[in-house]
């Protein structure tokens, strides 16, 4: 098993932000993670990836218990993220952002060598020909795919992706829904959080579905999409169902 | 990438070689002497710079490890009889010792709030420093003039001196640059660029910060010691003087922070444009004044510095310009 939740909860103040939220995932699977705007989405990720301590429940990662470990513990045993709003390391040139996955990750790469890692992840999503410029001077969907490269060139077991597609016109969609197939395709688990119905429907083996901090569904795309819940707490329109599996 | 390949690894060192050799062929002692003060801010400042540039942690009281490494290398040169050499480096080691540990409880601060407690503990190092005993409390300590004549009389001592923080400049100059291009260094921009997401990608930051910050104390250590064994004496006053942090933040911002040439640059305009300010009827009492007033410039308008305009103007330089 790559990822193990259990009853994790996690409160800020008298927020209840994650409530006894449990699921497993197995090793190869892409998961998709949905629910409405506020229903924690966000910090379940930084909970499985350490920048929250959650208050009760343990995270369990390639068995291996990582509950409340900082970030940079985690991210060493190879579970690697993208943040929703994109964090580029702006003075620095994208080549040397993504080497920053290479020499931190989970094989911790020496510089050159991270260097031949960051082209190989760079040319992966597309960015190669960016390399030499400052990352601060990508476009919004050219410093999605840099997160994604970093998160790459870490050689991760497991990747994080939070929202990948928010933002991102069509074709654009379909080029970053290409990449984390064959990213998937190469071995590396993954989770990810998005806002696209058709598209994690398409992509996702398994979806969860999270609403006030709670797990209310899990299954295929299709039960989740037919899941009387779902459709009343999150999708809110009955038909939608029909209009999501018709694609 | 090998260093000593790369031109701007030597552009530094051999301008600081030269000029070093050129002090020392001339034998001149009013030249020695502005080329010790330009020196020794050259060496404080890449310190700061180390920290500051790489990490983005502005220590606004880094002046106390000048102080308090200066006082324990004084001390144990003239009231332990302790050679230069051993003394010096005790002053630098005692100064990264009191980094770690002083580190570990600041560095977790961000922002405003690490460079108000880097003020504070300057301030208190003084409070104590001016109490306490072995260190001549309040009016500190006088060398004993037999610690000079070991090396060949005061006149000859000044020169061994100058020596020593010729040296020393060289080697700030040398770890920041291997600091720069490593994979340590790589990790530390990371930092400075934006903290949490370094530590998400997994850089250790706390240890990080740590060690950067106990290798940028060290030199104002060594450096403390020679300037106060060159002065023959020590006194609270002159070793935690707040200006003088404020004077190397200015330096290290009009040359450009994160670069190893900036902080060289700026230590020489600097006190260029100082010498002239305390010569100049106008200026003289308001040379601080001065410096405040340029540091605000740089911020508003080059908050690159000097070489760092240069770098992003002509991009073919950059491989001379580090």
């Amino acid at each position: 098993m790559m990822l193990q939740v259990q009853e994790v909860t996690k409160r800020f103040g008298g927020l209840q932000a994650l409530t006894e939220v449990s699921f497993e995932l197995p090793e190869g699977e892409i998961l998709g993670l949905i629910g409405p705007n506020g229903a924690g989405k966000t910090t379940l990720f930084n909970v499985i990836n350490g920048v929250y301590v959650p208050e009760r429940g343990r995270v369990i990662f390639r068995g291996e218990d990582i509950t409340g470990l900082p970030s940079y513990e985690v991210a060493g045993r190879g579970l690697a993220r993208t943040h929703q709003v994109v964090r580029p390391l702006s003075d620095l040139t994208v080549r040397e952002n993504v080497m920053v996955g290479a020499c931190f990750g989970r094989e911790g790469h020496s510089l050159p060598q991270a260097a031949v890692k960051a082209d190989e992840a760079l040319t992966k999503v597309g960015l190669i020909d960016r390399a030499g410029q400052p990352a601060g001077s990508l476009n919004v969907a050219q410093k999605k795919r840099l997160e994604m490269a970093r998160a790459l060139a870490a050689s991760p077991h497991l990747i994080l992706l939070d929202e990948v597609l928010a933002g991102l016109n069509p074709s654009e969609i379909t080029g970053m829904m290409e990449t984390v197939r064959s990213i998937r395709d190469d071995g590396v688990t993954i989770l990810m959080i998005e806002h696209v119905m058709q598209a994690i429907m398409s992509i996702s083996d398994r979806i969860i579905v999270l609403d006030y901090g709670m797990l209310i569904a899990r299954g295929t795309p299709a039960e989740v999409a037919n899941n009387p819940q779902v459709i009343e707490a999150y999708l809110g329109d009955p038909k939608m169902t029909a209009n999501l599996m018709a694609e | 990438m090998k260093a000593w390949r790369q031109p701007g690894f030597w552009l530094p060192l051999v301008l600081v070689l030269l000029w070093g050799a050129a002090v020392l062929v001339l034998r001149q002692d009013t030249l020695r002497e502005t080329a010790f003060t330009v020196l020794m801010f050259m060496a404080l400042a890449s310190s700061l710079n180390i920290l500051l540039g790489y990490t983005g942690y502005v220590s606004f009281g880094h002046i106390v490890f000048f102080g308090l490494g200066g006082y324990t290398g004084f001390y144990l040169l003239s009231e332990q009889g302790w050679s230069l050499y051993p003394a010096a480096l005790a002053g630098g080691l005692l100064s990264s010792t009191i980094a770690l540990l002083v580190g570990l409880a600041v560095l977790r601060l961000r922002g405003a709030y690490f460079a108000l407690a880097t003020i504070g503990i300057n301030e208190a190092a003084r409070a104590f420093v001016s109490n306490f005993g072995p260190f001549g409390g309040a009016t500190g300590l006088f060398v004993n003039f037999s610690a000079y004549e070991r090396y060949g009389g005061a006149g000859q001592a000044l020169w061994t001196t100058f020596i020593l923080l010729w040296v020393t400049t060289l080697a700030v100059l040398v770890v920041s640059y291997l600091v720069k291009h490593s994979r340590f260094g790589l990790g530390l921009l990371a930092i400075r660029e934006d903290e949490d997401a370094a530590m998400v990608m997994g850089v250790k930051a706390p240890r990080a910060k740590t060690i950067t910050y106990m290798i940028s104390a060290f030199f104002p250590g060594v450096v403390g010691t020679l300037y106060f064994f060159k002065n023959g004496n020590v006194e609270p006053g002159d070793a935690f003087q707040l200006h003088m942090s404020i004077e190397m933040l200015v330096m290290v911002m009009l040359g450009g922070m994160g670069t190893v040439l900036g902080p060289m640059v700026g230590a020489v305009a600097y006190q260029g444009l100082r010498g002239y300010l305390l010569t100049s009827p106008i200026f003289k009492d308001l040379h601080l004044a001065v410096a405040g007033v340029i540091l605000l410039m740089i911020i508003l308008f080059v908050p690159a510095g000097a070489v760092g305009w240069v770098r992003s103007r002509f991009r073919g330089l950059r491989r001379v310009l580090e």
